[in-house]
């Protein structure tokens, strides 16, 4: 993954919360993930990336940001269920959303969400994994792009 | 007129079903992922279909497929997060009618489903 790579999910990043969520979110400078503190939060939900990039991009946040979020997309309900769901649309929505500039070889699957910091012990990252760190009100959120 | 609502996110779902509840849909279906669309397009003959591409069991582009085998005159939008050009010629070219982007607002979702049903 090179800067242009990074970007490209910066700015998917910043467009899906700016349009769904609120224009006063703020999306972080990247940086190097640690491979021995692995950034979990609550609920995870991860996309498997294959052909011709491989690994897996994923969204972490707090149930508290979470259900804000679904109360933004209109939802009364704010169940653990439809949190698991909407972290892993997330997920979804900047994967697939990156395939404009990486093209039809960037295939994503469908989200997997992981409840909890067992998450850690799950997820496996590349060498060289990026953490986008992301800001909204009090919560504190990231999408890591583990890709090779 | 029927509407059945396909996507893998009830969250989603949830959010069309809102956005076009209070329009001219008599009756609103929802299914969760391909292959439950087919089994409900089938049974129920909805006129417009809002359809996901990436979904587990069988993905938005085969249903579309299905679909218009099923009833040529079926109106269907694709809602995805997919945003590359290729692919959005496919679902086109296998008989779908519209292509909207997510993350979308509900704006957006009923200007194109005005535009789909606008010939009626």
């Amino acid at each position: 993954m090179d800067e242009k790579d990074i970007q490209v999910l910066i700015d998917g990043t910043v467009n899906y919360f700016h349009r769904v969520v609120d224009k006063s979110t703020e999306v972080g400078t990247p940086y190097l993930a640690d491979h021995a503190e692995v950034v979990v939060s609550d609920f995870t939900g991860i996309i498997g990336i294959s052909g011709a990039r491989r690994g897996s991009i994923y969204f972490t946040a707090p149930s508290a940001m979470l259900s804000h979020i679904l109360l933004k997309q209109g939802e009364t309900d704010r169940s653990p269920d439809l949190m698991a769901d909407i972290v892993g649309e997330v997920a979804n929505t900047i994967s697939g959303n990156a395939r404009r500039a990486f093209g039809q070889e960037f295939m994503i699957s469908v989200p997997t969400v992981l409840q909890g910091l067992a998450a850690r012990q799950k997820l496996s990252l590349a060498d060289r994994a990026f953490v986008i760190p992301i800001s909204w009100k009090q919560y504190r959120a990231a999408l890591v792009v583990s890709l090779t | 007129m029927k509407i059945l609502i396909v996507d893998d996110s009830q969250v989603i779902r949830n959010r069309i079903q809102r956005a076009v509840g209070h329009r001219k849909f008599q009756q609103i279906l929802t299914a969760a992922n391909g292959r439950e669309a087919i089994e409900v397009f089938k049974r129920e003959r909805p006129r417009v279909v809002t359809l996901d591409i990436t979904m587990p069991e069988m993905d938005g582009i085969a249903a579309t497929a299905e679909m218009v085998r099923t009833d040529p005159g079926a109106l269907i939008l694709i809602v995805s997060a997919i945003s590359d050009k290729p692919t959005a010629i496919e679902a086109l070219k296998r008989g779908a009618h519209g292509f909207l982007l997510k993350p979308f607002t509900d704006q957006q979702l009923t200007d194109a489903l005005q535009m789909l049903i606008k010939g009626l």
